[in-house]
């Protein structure tokens, strides 16, 4: 628990198989079950390199200087080849980025094969945005020959066996199949409208996967898997190139040659290529003293290097004052500042070994006039008899048009898109009904009931008339009365009757004039 | 109380009076309003014994109005007979005087007229009879004399059939001298402390003062606001529950591909959709920190879109106030540290549970000055919290997209005798600070947490919606006792 503190975790509970057998389905069906303590940690979401236990163990060992971190690397193959991807011009449609990588000679055990399975789960529903933004896929490579090819095929045109099934289907059969799937189906939207599926061959025309949705059974993986190929297709590149460093960096420790990666080549419709995984480690220089000043320490440029250190940021003095080198693993993307260097010195220090200061910043307070006001009437409506009530903004539209005897139209709400009811559809324009829901809920309370409230509304500011270009409409009065507006239409208006040209208008009313 | 003129006559004509007297001939003897006699009656009875009233009802004979006016001008059917000369009347010209219609069927069935439907002119009546006899208005005389008993029962209901008779109950007091009788009223104060006093019942409720109530919720923030004030920060303009998603995320430096800016998170806005004034400068700036970096960031490298700024929403959180109001210090020709505070309501799209609202308070803090540690930052917390009796802070490392360190606050809790979460706090991060234009030596340092958590511990209250909303029971309202946040 102290551990776990320290470093940012949060332990959430400690329990076995067993109990939670035992609280969701009976004592009876939990004898059967393993009675090994598992540890449930909640991890920081932008640390994707503590999500499986791997990782997560290799953080905690170097924090507690039981272990250097691994230096991992790329190498190119034995053979000389690397496995290619070729990306086709007509992913670009629908899917365009995609990275690869292969680890050689791994050995799986069950664990392992588990545990690499639950990380690619947990990076889809993370950083991937439930596979819209990347789609992780990974192959036992003896099973397919390269080169790859990664293209976007009619529905129609797409046939294979998915994992887990015993025939084929094309990809317009598979829409269909996974709708009832309840995992699959919410994957089924990233595609189903687009005239192309991205679809991924191998040279003899194999399919190992259709991203997002679901994979290929021949190249599926097994605990005899030897040589595993993982590519990864994406709409955001950047993503795609993180989630395949992560997936190397946390398995490779289980390849013949632990933490190396073997290459993959990644062919663009341009005929540019790239080689991955990046596995980049990145330098950024910085002050012991910006390290000192930012969190309210005073230690030496020696130590703040070993705090680092122990943070898998490797750092060194380099001799120049009290500059430090840190070197960014790719394990860490999410340091992108040399505030989030700063961060991992104040907690390898520890937060709590910090002495706590008084700023000395010295201001005057005042209050928010409307608020002053506000606490000064809510004070003497009390002392006049008068109750207090607090009553949500949002609500349905019925409360402050139909009930109140009014036109919605005429009431100057706004409206919430997609209300999960109809208490979620605008947001209140008068208190009243509040109120007398309030009443409503309290019939049986003795008279007199005496309520006030004191508190915002929201009303659609008319002048800002959303039709008109912004300080390019004039309201119309005649003698006192509004009678019209003109002005130059807003660029959206126009768009929405499918015109291109600016447009002014002038719209009156002819009654007054009678 | 009576008049006591009245009761000391009342008193002195019971002296007076063998047996006792009817409180209306009093009334009618004295010639004042029989109420007033009641009235004199009562008050007697509350000094004890001094007299005996005994309720009586009596029924007698009264005339109605009518009957009044009968009384006084005549019957109508004689009234007619009079009206009727020697020549006789037009039947056209009778019936145009009050008491024409009525008083001409009674004189007909009393055969004192008769009408000679072939005259010249129309219809005539003339007298059959040289002198009547008004019977009826003789009776009603004698009724209204008090002599009605010598009315036999039929003429009685005949006259209370033509509604000229009634029989009304009248409600009066025999009044006899009692046991302590006197003609004088005093208090008879010696008798009373003879007596003893009825002891008190201490079980007994009393009856509630009418009084009104303020909030539990609005208690707990009016204790915060203080709080606050006594530090030395200034309230924060947070009257808008809309805000568009470039203050409320993009100028925090949240990317537009966040989980928070999800329509399962946050409430988008269906009309009006989009906000169209930025200081346009300022966005430039904050689209390159997202999508490229600068400031000495990598960024975030994704393409960072404006119509995702554009969209209006519910703000989740009042930081948006605070990223507008340092913009508007950093527009500032000279840097002024600052200390600005907010509690206003925020609104999350969430699954909804015993603690979980749709809408609930955030208490935010913020400190911008030069120089500003993450030692600083746990000081002005230990301050903070050490206004609400809480001296033993511990503090954990977190994630937040907008700040870096983040640390989360924890209290030990003597009670469950644990460490729990009291708040959330941080360093604003240099890509959201930077592009804003405030100095690069100046920290910003913040924290939060809610309001319903702490109000809900101090009342007591389990479920949520006990606490905000329509459905909260206003007895709660009513018992909630003042708010002493620091014991």
């Amino acid at each position: 628990d102290e551990l776990c503190f320290e470093f940012g975790l949060e332990l959430d509970e400690i329990t076995s198989e067993r109990e939670i057998i035992s609280k969701e389905q009976g004592d009876s069906k939990a004898s059967e079950a393993s009675d090994v303590i598992l540890y449930k940690i909640d991890v920081p979401a932008n640390r994707y390199d503590l999500l499986c236990l791997e990782g997560l163990v290799r953080g905690l060992q170097v924090f507690k200087n039981k272990l250097e971190a691994p230096r991992y690397r790329r190498l190119s193959p034995d053979s000389g080849e690397s496995q290619r991807l070729i990306i086709t011009k007509e992913t670009a449609a629908v899917r365009p980025h995609a990275v690869a990588a292969v680890l050689r000679n791994i050995t799986f055990t069950q664990e392992r094969y588990d545990s690499f399975i639950e990380l690619q789960e947990k990076l889809h529903q993370n950083i991937c945005r439930s596979r819209s933004l990347v789609a992780i896929g990974t192959h036992d490579l003896d099973t397919i020959s390269g080169p790859f090819t990664y293209t976007a095929k009619a529905p129609g045109d797409i046939c294979f066996r998915p994992l887990n099934q015993t025939k084929e289907y094309t990809a317009t059969q598979l829409m269909s199949l996974y709708k009832t799937d309840s995992h699959l189906r919410h994957y089924l939207p990233i595609i189903e409208d687009k005239p192309v599926y991205p679809v991924i061959y191998d040279s003899n025309g194999i399919v190992l996967s259709m991203p997002p949705i679901i994979n290929g059974d021949h190249s599926k993986i097994s605990l005899k898997t030897k040589n595993v190929f993982i590519e990864c297709t994406a709409t955001d590149l950047t993503k795609a190139k993180i989630v395949l460093d992560m997936i190397v960096t946390m398995f490779s420790e289980y390849c013949a040659q632990p933490f190396t990666v073997e290459q993959a080549e990644v062919v663009y419709p341009d005929g540019k290529t790239c080689i991955y995984p990046e596995l980049a480690y990145r330098k950024e220089k910085l002050s012991g003293e910006f390290i000192n000043k930012k969190v309210g320490i005073r230690e030496s440029t020696e130590r703040i290097a070993q705090l680092l250190t122990r943070m898998c940021l490797l750092s060194q003095p380099t001799g120049v004052g009290d500059e430090i080198e840190v070197e960014i693993p790719p394990t860490r993307p999410d340091v992108i500042h040399a505030c989030d260097i700063m961060e991992d010195a104040a907690i390898a220090y520890g937060f709590n070994n910090i002495t706590r200061t008084t700023p000395r910043t010295y201001t005057v307070a005042n209050q928010f006039p409307l608020n002053k006001l506000t606490e000064l009437l809510r004070q003497d409506l009390a002392a006049a008899g008068f109750t207090e009530a607090l009553n949500f903004a949002l609500c349905s539209q019925e409360d402050i048009a139909d009930k109140l005897g009014k036109k919605i139209s005429e009431t100057r709400a706004i409206h919430i898109s997609n209300p999960k009811t109809a208490e979620f559809q605008v947001a209140r324009t008068t208190l009243l009904p509040g109120l007398l829901k309030t009443i409503a809920a309290n019939r049986k309370m003795p008279l007199p009931l005496k309520l006030f409230e004191i508190s915002d509304v929201v009303l659609k500011d008319e002048s800002k008339d959303s039709t008109f270009f912004p300080g390019r409409c004039a309201e119309i009065f005649v003698r006192g009365t509004s009678v019209g507006r003109l002005g130059v239409l807003h660029p959206d208006v126009i768009g929405r009757f499918e015109l291109t040209m600016p447009c002014s208008a002038l719209e009156m009313d002819l009654e007054p004039f009678l | 109380m009576a008049d006591t003129g009245v009761v000391e006559t009342l008193l002195q004509r019971i002296e007076k009076v063998d047996g006792g007297a009817d409180s209306q001939e009093v009334a009618a003897s004295l010639g004042v309003d029989h109420q007033v006699i009641v009235g004199a009656v009562k008050s007697l009875q509350t000094l004890g014994d001094v007299i005996s009233a005994e309720l009586r009802s009596s029924k007698h004979w009264e005339l109605t109005e009518e009957g009044t006016e009968i009384a006084e001008q005549g019957s109508h059917e004689a009234r007619v007979f009079n009206s009727i000369p020697l020549e006789g009347l037009p039947q056209a010209e009778l019936m145009k005087l009050s008491f024409g219609k009525i008083g001409f069927s009674k004189a007909m069935s009393n055969k004192w007229i008769r009408v000679d439907k072939s005259h010249d002119g129309g219809p005539r009546i003339f007298r059959t009879v040289e002198s009547i006899h008004d019977q009826v208005r003789e009776k009603l005389l004698l009724a209204k004399r008090g002599d009605a008993a010598r009315l036999d029962e039929k003429e009685k209901n005949e006259l209370k059939k033509r509604k000229l008779l009634a029989e009304v109950t009248v409600k009066s007091y025999w009044i006899t001298k009692g046991n302590s009788f006197s003609t004088t009223v005093t208090k008879q104060e010696t008798e009373r402390t003879r007596r003893p006093f009825k002891p008190y019942n201490f079980e007994a409720m009393g009856v509630a003062p009418d009084c009104g109530h303020l909030h539990p919720l609005m208690k707990v923030r009016t204790q915060f606001r203080q709080i606050f004030l006594e530090m030395g920060f200034s309230e924060m303009p947070t009257n808008n529950f809309i805000e568009s998603s470039f203050w409320n995320f993009d100028s925090l430096f949240q990317p537009q591909q966040h989980p928070a800016r999800d329509q399962h998170d946050t409430f988008f806005l269906s009309d009006p959709s989009l906000a169209h004034h930025f200081p346009m400068d300022y966005l430039e700036r904050v689209k390159k920190v997202h999508s490229e970096g600068g400031y000495g960031s990598q960024g975030y490298k994704y393409d960072w879109k404006m119509e995702e700024a554009q969209k209006n929403i519910l703000r989740t959180h009042t930081t948006a106030v605070s990223a507008r109001m340092l913009y508007k210090l950093a527009q500032q020709e000279k840097f002024t540290p600052v200390k600005y505070f907010s509690i206003d309501r925020v609104f999350r799209n969430e699954t909804l549970d015993a603690t979980h609202l749709a809408e609930f308070h955030q208490i935010e803090g913020v400190v911008a000055d030069y120089g500003l540690t993450l030692g600083d930052l746990m000081g002005v917390l230990h301050q903070f919290f050490t206004k609400l009796g809480i001296t033993k802070l511990r503090f954990k490392p977190a994630y937040n997209p907008y700040t870096e360190p983040s640390m989360e606050v924890f209290s030990y809790h003597e009670g469950l005798k644990k460490w729990v979460e009291v708040g959330n706090s941080g360093v604003f991060r240099p890509e959201m600070l930077l592009p804003m234009g405030l100095p690069e030596d100046v920290s910003v340092i913040a924290w939060g947490l809610s309001l319903e958590r702490p109000t809900m511990i101090k009342y007591g209250i389990n479920n949520i919606r006990e606490l905000v909303g329509h459905k909260v029971n206003l007895q709660m309202v009513y018992d909630s006792p003042i708010c002493r946040l620091d014991s």
